[in-house]
């Protein structure tokens, strides 16, 4: 099964959705797109958990285990959820 | 459903140290154990640091690796004995020279980089008590235990003191000097990197006794602020004892613990003890993440792995098949600690990496594993296992408030199979607590009868193997790390909207609990949405990763007759449980 993949401007506004959910306060705005997100926003791993959830329910794509790896930084989430599959 | 217990192929039980759990625990002896230990040259006494680097430095194995560090990009730093005693050496001269004396605190505040381990051992070297600090608390859990632990030094990174420390450091009088890691400090802070450089290599480390203060690690209670339990350099003999039985650790094993060096497991097992036997330590920097953990298990060799049930549900949910992509052929023995170990994941180990995981149980006041499933024994996935040889363990029949009954000064000891009780054990092990710092009615209030109270319920089979039940309190376990409700409602009602709050664990499949806050505000305060992630915001801002990851607005929190919020039965609410007969709730110990 294929999804279409979301235009950039979706794709950003739901990781930044999702992330606001867990750090209300990150000032996303000023982290460095290539940027460790769990660094930078100091998400332990339930947080990165959580994020990764919010997120498939806002874009309704499955996101896998295998795939949270693409899910390092601003960038790469955003790349992940613009590509087809 | 039950579950088969898991036996030992005879290969497994030839190489362990522990070959005979029964005959083992009739002959152990804390006294005649001490031959493990070196003392320091001359009859001086005993210090961990001489125990865990200088004696193999000065022997054959001083060329072996004793720290093989990776950072978060792969690159792997390599330090030997001999270089671990120079650098450990340098760190002693510079806190004399800073005029820093023997017991005086050395915090630390660092994540896994190769300044934690100089700088602990180095401290210990000094007579110095060491402190670790949890590097992802946030400012308020800092500074609270800087203020309680008296700091005279804080050990820590340039962004970790502009982000958690700089803000406070008036309120913490005592600390006197802060050293950041790298070559650059901000006014008030002195650079590790040059100051270890121009100090000198040689240092006759502190003639410390067996019964002097080494170590104050916090841990958190029901009630009340943080508690600093203190552990002494003695404790580096159950360190060593039990690393052999319950870790299986042989001295040409290279050994990783996951734990973090801010918490007891990642200082008594993630430091001092693989270097006691000699061993190689693997530390990496990073952050959980599948693949990455998979690749260390395989590039390092690792032999020996503790890691934590968190982790290990978290790989579970990668399924088999990632493990099977990695050479583990040089792992051995794998154990878990941090809170109860699901029988589905003991399993889960068997079935995926080879070898079932082993679950063992201790406490920060305790220093040192107490309960065990051990290498040659049968596991019973779910168990914990059974004690120590050297520990006396026993159940013991609870009162009203879930904590052990107490009747002129007798406790009533559980003997039935199968019968709940608070866990207890009998003091007598090098590695037990001897205080809480400046703060003895609750050292007191620990024990009854001889026995020191763990606030954990069990039970125990008819062969001895202990089930954990529960908390005997309300205190929350959450990946590991131990949540005191108090702290986390306090840092709460420090904001203008909130009147009270009630903080719980609530359950969780992969961090066992998460901690949930129930808030009710004052008046003019409305309980919409935006309040709700702005308090989620000032949790993370204060408390940093022990702050509540769910808020609930409740105006009519439940009270004890005393005027309390009744946590449990917030609890049991959040469960859905029954909440019972409301008079047996009012908690006054």
């Amino acid at each position: 099964m294929t999804t279409t993949p979301l235009t950039t401007e979706r794709a950003r506004a739901a990781v930044h959705e999702a992330l606001l959910g867990i750090v209300p306060d990150a000032e996303l705005d000023i982290v460095d797109p290539g940027e460790n997100l769990r660094e930078a926003l100091e998400l332990d791993s339930i947080d990165f958990l959580a994020f990764v959830r919010r997120l498939a329910e806002l874009t309704g794509r499955t996101i896998d285990e295998d795939d949270y790896s693409r899910l390092s930084t601003l960038d790469s989430c955003i790349e992940f959820l613009t590509t087809a599959r | 459903m039950d579950w088969e217990p898991i036996g030992k192929p005879a290969s497994a039980r030839e190489r362990a140290n522990l070959r005979d759990y029964a005959r083992t625990c009739r002959e152990f002896d804390w006294t005649r154990a001490r031959s493990v230990l070196s003392g320091l040259p001359g009859g001086r006494g005993l210090n961990i640091a001489y125990e865990a680097v200088d004696r193999h430095a000065a022997g054959p194995r001083a060329t072996r690796t004793a720290l093989r560090w990776m950072d978060r990009h792969d690159a792997v730093t390599e330090l030997s004995y001999a270089e671990l005693a120079e650098r450990t050496n340098r760190f002693a001269v510079l806190l004399r020279e800073l005029g820093v004396r023997r017991g005086e605190r050395v915090f630390t505040l660092l994540g896994r980089v190769p300044d934690l381990y100089i700088a602990v051992l180095g401290a210990l070297k000094a007579g110095c008590v060491v402190s670790p600090l949890f590097s992802a608390f946030g400012p308020e859990p800092v500074r609270q235990r800087l203020t309680l632990g008296g700091a005279s030094v804080l050990v820590t990174t340039g962004a970790l003191y502009r982000r958690k420390v700089r803000g406070s450091r008036a309120d913490v009088p005592s600390l006197r000097h802060v050293l950041v890691t790298g070559d650059d400090a901000e006014d008030g802070t002195l650079a590790l990197g040059p100051a270890l450089a121009a100090a000198s290599p040689d240092f006759q480390i502190a003639a410390t006794a067996p019964d002097d203060p080494a170590l104050l690690h916090f841990t958190s209670g029901t009630t009340g602020m943080p508690k600093g339990a203190l552990h002494v350099h003695d404790a580096v003999l159950a360190h060593h004892v039990t690393a052999a039985y319950a870790l299986d650790l042989h001295a040409d094993d290279v050994f990783w613990c996951t734990a973090d060096p801010g918490w007891v497991t990642g200082m008594s097992y993630g430091v001092l003890a693989p270097l006691s036997h000699g061993a190689t330590l693997v530390s990496d920097e990073g952050d959980f993440d599948a693949d990455r953990w998979y690749r260390v298990l395989a590039q390092q060799r690792v032999n020996v792995w503790y890691t934590a049930p968190t982790a290990l549900r978290m790989l579970m949910r990668h399924g088999a098949d990632l493990a099977a992509a990695y050479d583990l052929s040089a792992l051995r023995f794998i154990a878990s600690v941090g809170e109860p170990l699901n029988p589905e994941a003991v399993v889960w180990g068997q079935r995926a990496l080879g070898l079932p995981v082993h679950d063992n149980w201790w406490q920060t006041e305790t220093g040192a594993i107490m309960i065990s499933n051990f290498a040659a024994e049968e596991i019973r996935p779910g168990s914990m296992g059974r004690p120590m040889p050297g520990v006396e363990a026993g159940l013991l029949r609870r009162g009203q408030d879930g904590r052990a009954l107490v009747t002129d000064g007798t406790v009533h000891p559980v003997m039935a199979e199968g019968e709940e009780g608070e866990l207890a054990l009998r003091p007598c092990w090098p590695s037990m607590f001897r205080i809480y710092w400046n703060d003895p009615e609750r050292y007191a209030r620990a024990f009854a009868d001889g026995w020191y109270l763990t606030g954990d319920v069990a039970r125990r089979d008819a062969d001895g193997y202990y089930w954990f039940v529960g908390r005997a309190d309300d205190v929350i376990k959450s990946a590991g790390h131990l949540v005191g409700p108090f702290e986390v409602e306090s840092a709460l009602m420090a904001h203008s909207a909130v009147a009270e709050a009630g903080v719980i664990g609530k359950p969780d499949p992969v961090a066992g609990e998460l901690v949930k806050a129930f808030v009710s505000l004052h008046p003019g305060h409305e309980p919409t949405e935006a309040l709700r992630l702005d308090l989620l915001a000032f949790g993370r801002r204060a408390l940093g990763a022990v702050a509540p990851k769910e808020i609930e607005f409740d105006q009519h929190l439940p009270h004890t007759r005393s005027g309390k919020v009744m946590r449990r039965l917030l609890k049991a609410r959040e469960l859905g449980l029954p909440e019972g007969d409301l008079s047996t709730l009012e908690v006054t110990r």
